[in-house]
């Protein structure tokens, strides 16, 4: 690619990798946990809720450097983002997919104990 | 102008050789919203994580102006194989 703009500042990418591991559990989401503003984002919220880990949310819509440089960290496109002791685990669909096949619940647990 | 669906599929169609590729527009025509399946070989010894990346790699370009693109189905030709048949012997009984 000839493109070589990058927002992922080396300061950047430490807060984020900072605030990945500040909990066991973070999701990156279109809104906040009590008011998702889009439906891919709350359909993660409802799967976290219903597994009732603890887990902190934060609204990328109310900033547009974080929204942009966390789509380079993760090389992921889409949000919701979410990241589970400290590393991304999936958006959306990855995440319902891994709940149904009890896979979600599982890497939880784990997470939670370690 | 958003992405046509031809334009999804020949993307996924050109670097991923599907055996089997469903893409439907789920934005009631505006181009801005998609759901995929696909099979393919290149999936094979991957995680989902990794197929999904596989995917929006290949959707790149388009998904600068997709809004949303939803990967319900990511497989390797012998999942899909046994999902088919699972699928067809279920009723059967």
């Amino acid at each position: 690619s000839f493109c070589c703009f990058s927002v992922l500042s080396p300061e950047l990418k430490t807060t984020l990798d900072k605030v990945v591991t500040s909990h066991k559990v973070v999701l990156f989401m279109k809104g906040t946990k009590d008011f998702p503003q889009c439906g891919f984002s709350h359909t993660v919220v409802q799967i976290l809720k219903s597994l009732n880990v603890p887990f902190e949310t934060i609204n990328i819509l109310e900033n547009e450097l974080l929204r942009q440089g966390l789509k380079e960290y993760s090389s992921w496109p889409t949000f919701p983002q979410l990241y589970i002791d400290g590393e991304f685990f999936g958006g959306c669909d990855i995440t319902v997919d891994a709940y149904e096949s009890g896979e979600l619940q599982e890497l939880l647990e784990k997470a939670m104990c370690s | 102008m958003g992405v046509t669906k031809e334009q999804v599929e020949s993307s996924l169609t050109s670097k991923l050789s599907p055996s089997h590729l469903e893409v439907i527009d789920t934005s009631g025509g505006c181009g801005a919203s998609f759901a995929v399946e696909i099979v393919s070989t290149k999936f094979e010894g991957k995680r989902l994580l990794e197929r999904h990346r596989l995917v929006n790699a290949a959707l790149e370009n388009e998904m600068k102006e997709i809004h949303a693109l939803s990967i319900k189905k990511a497989q390797t030709p012998d999942q899909w194989k046994q999902q088919q048949e699972s699928d067809n012997s279920k009723p059967a009984a």
